[in-house]
């Protein structure tokens, strides 16, 4: 582990147990925030990202529950050096120490700014709340924070959008609230879930630009969420490839990208379009389709899709996120021999 | 939001104008106009009525001229305060029902209160403990609620309260009040009373209510915002009366323009079984001696009552929600 991380996720194991089945969605990830590194979660639709962070936060909901592993977390409060970590998995999800991590040592940026802001409070109440929860200060005070925030990411005359509600403005202007929303307290780790899905491509690098910028000013951590490796490529220090509930490959963005271990990294990127493909050209896609969250194959969860796959071996025994090299890790028989422990 | 207010008071006096062409079909609906009835009645109590009198009468209500005519000759006395005399009480009708609307009045907007009061909490803790014994429990007894008629509960408990503590529970005022005027002591005593016609007929209302509020809740509570609620760190409870609950309620908001008529109204046969004095009773008995110019006043007033509490409802909901406020104006 790396010694001076201000997030250290081990082994961490999050399940949906229902009538129908059980859901494996998070299943032995593991992954390192530095103090001021961005580092970017990659994955298919459904691999289980949201839910990862969800349970770094512990706002996972019934039927969903963290199972397994550590979230070791170091709080602001907790002086800078030492191994005073506080291990999130532990603690009360509802409790009133949880509940003082969140949204001021940790923030997060939504998937889906809109469905994120209540419709019949002002965007001013919400940003407020949020400031108040966490400082004993009054309204007033609570108010210029806010708008100083606004300004600072970019919301123009933020003191008439106190009074705005979330339906009043523009998809890239709501994100922007949400950003401002995330720094009100100054938190050490940001997490923003696919903060770009769901505004135009001009917005998106806007966004991305400004969370970057926002990450050197405040000497902030972020995980950043994206399906995208595009814009992992735009922000990322390091990245971590998850399929299935499972870490695949994790490393710095170059060495990802410039020397993918893992098969699935491999057919990722061959599945980004670059500017050389002309638009005749099909977009080359992973073959199959990724399984049922109920029928999760034996052994390692991509072998059925995987264009290496060794019969009698993939099949049978899962591989472990194992260090190769200088910096990467990687999940797969082809690199190593260690596999999980049944 | 004042646009909006203004818009809906200009709709009233439109509202009214048709409901009353309603009430007034209602008042001719029986053969033979009023005074030849009245006339008969007299008759059948002994006494007469002089040839110049019964003239007059229907000179008054231009009996013998074309039924618009009639109309607006009672609609311009009914605008002058004027609602006629009631034939069975030999009174006029203002005097008659002044008092029991203001009492209906009473009664309906404390059961609304009730039902908001008591289904509020009910649904909303059905919905955040789904399927626990409370869920289970509030469900039973929600079914329960709706399934038994009102009037019936009300036999129940008075059947109850007669025969285990050796009281009557009719009424809205001890004996020594009901007749009395408005005093400090009246009011107190109003209070007294009012909780258990306010239970009984509340308890239809509350069980729906709980019902579609815990309905609404369920829908809300894995909505996104919720999430980040969460994520900023807010207590659970506090969320949850902020935002799902603030959201929930819209719905019910909107559904107390049908309810709060449906109190005003729906307390005929309650009101009749527990001899409420309101107007409930009175226009049954009005209608059953065919005294239709009361029975149509007292239409008139369900009527009034009826469009209030649709304003009542439309403007609450604007306050509520900002959405609709930016929508109408
Ligand atoms: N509330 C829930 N109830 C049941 N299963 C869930 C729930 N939320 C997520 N899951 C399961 O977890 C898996 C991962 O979901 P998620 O983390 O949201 O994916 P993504 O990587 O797209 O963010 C899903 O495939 C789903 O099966
Ligand atoms: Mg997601």
């Amino acid at each position: 582990m790396n010694t001076n991380a201000i997030l250290s996720v081990r082994n961490l194991k999050t399940r949906f147990t229902m009538d129908e089945g059980t859901t494996k969605a998070v299943d032995g990830v593991s992954f390192d925030v530095a103090p001021g590194q961005v580092v970017g979660i990659v994955g298919e639709s459904g691999c289980g990202k949201s839910v990862t962070i969800k349970s770094i936060l512990r706002i996972v909901q019934k039927p969903g529950e963290v199972v397994g592993g550590e979230i070791l977390f170091r709080p602001q409060r907790h002086g800078e050096n030492g191994t005073d970590f506080v291990d999130l998995a532990k603690l009360d999800g509802r409790g009133k120490e949880m509940r003082t991590i969140r949204g001021n040592d940790i923030a997060l940026i939504p998937q889906e700014p809109m469905a994120a802001l209540s419709p019949v409070h002002t965007i001013g109440n919400q940003l407020v709340e949020a400031v108040q929860l966490h400082r004993k200060i009054n309204k007033r005070q609570a108010e210029e924070i806010a708008i100083e925030r606004m300004k600072e990411v970019g919301v123009p005359s933020p003191e008439e959008r106190m009074s705005a509600y979330s339906w009043e403005l523009s998809g890239g202007l709501r994100q922007r609230v949400m950003i401002a929303m995330a720094l009100l307290c100054s938190p050490r780790l940001l997490i923003a879930d696919e903060p770009t899905t769901a505004i135009d491509v001009t917005t998106q690098a806007q966004v991305l630009n400004l969370l970057r910028g926002l990450q050197k000013n405040h000497d902030m951590a972020i995980i950043f969420i994206t399906h995208d490796l595009g814009v992992i490529a735009q922000v990322a220090d390091d990245v971590v490839v998850m399929y299935l509930g499972r870490v695949m490959e994790t490393g710095p963005v170059d060495d990802i990208f410039h020397n993918p271990l893992h098969p699935y990294t491999k057919a990722l990127l061959g599945s980004i379009p670059s500017i050389h493909t002309t638009s005749r050209e099909p977009l080359p896609t992973i073959e199959g389709s990724i399984p049922h969250p109920f029928n999760r194959p034996a052994g390692c969860p991509f072998f059925p899709r995987c264009a290496a796959y060794m019969p009698g071996k993939c099949d049978r025994q899962t591989p472990k996120l194992e260090r190769i090299g200088e910096h990467q890790s990687v999940s797969c028989f082809l690199h190593h021999e260690v596999a999980e422990e049944i | 939001m004042l646009v909006y207010i203004v818009k809906r008071l200009l709709l009233l006096p439109l509202l009214l104008l048709v409901f009353s062409v309603i009430a007034f079909i209602l008042i001719q609906a029986p053969p033979g106009d009023f005074v030849t009835s009245y006339v008969a009645e007299l008759a059948a109590s002994g006494s007469s009525m002089d040839r110049l009198q019964i003239d007059a009468l229907r000179e008054l209500y231009g009996l013998d001229r074309p039924g618009y005519v009639q109309y607006f000759k009672w609609l311009s006395r009914i605008l002058q305060g004027d609602l006629g005399i009631s034939l069975d009480f030999q009174k006029p009708i203002s005097e008659l029902i002044g008092q029991r609307l203001l009492l209906t009045v009473i009664l309906g907007l404390s059961t609304f209160l009730f039902t908001f009061a008591v289904a509020l909490p009910i649904g909303t803790i059905s919905a955040t403990r789904q399927y626990s014994f409370f869920d289970y429990f509030f469900t039973v007894f929600n079914y329960v609620g709706v399934a038994t008629p009102t009037f019936m509960t009300a036999l129940i408990l008075m059947w109850l309260a007669f025969s285990k503590l050796g009281i009557t529970i009719t009424g809205l005022f001890s004996p020594e009040y009901a007749d009395a005027a408005w005093s400090f002591g009246r009011v107190v005593d109003l209070g007294k009373h009012v909780w258990l016609p306010m239970v009984i007929l509340g308890l239809d209302g509350t069980a729906r209510l709980a019902r579609i509020l815990r309905a609404n809740l369920l829908d809300e509570l894995n909505k996104p915002y919720m999430e980040m609620a969460r994520a900023k760190g807010m207590p659970e409870w506090r969320l949850i009366i902020k935002y799902p609950v603030r959201l929930a309620i819209n719905p019910l908001v909107s559904s107390l323009g049908w309810y709060l008529p449906l109190i005003f109204s729906g307390s005929l046969i309650v009101a009749t079984v527990l001899n409420l004095p309101t107007i409930g009773p009175l226009l049954l008995r009005s209608l059953i001696s065919q005294d239709m110019f009361l029975a149509g006043s007292i239409v008139l007033s369900y009527f009034g009552l009826a469009v209030i509490g649709t304003l009542l409802s439309d403007v609450l909901l604007a306050w509520l929600d900002p959405r609709i406020r930016m929508e109408e104006s």
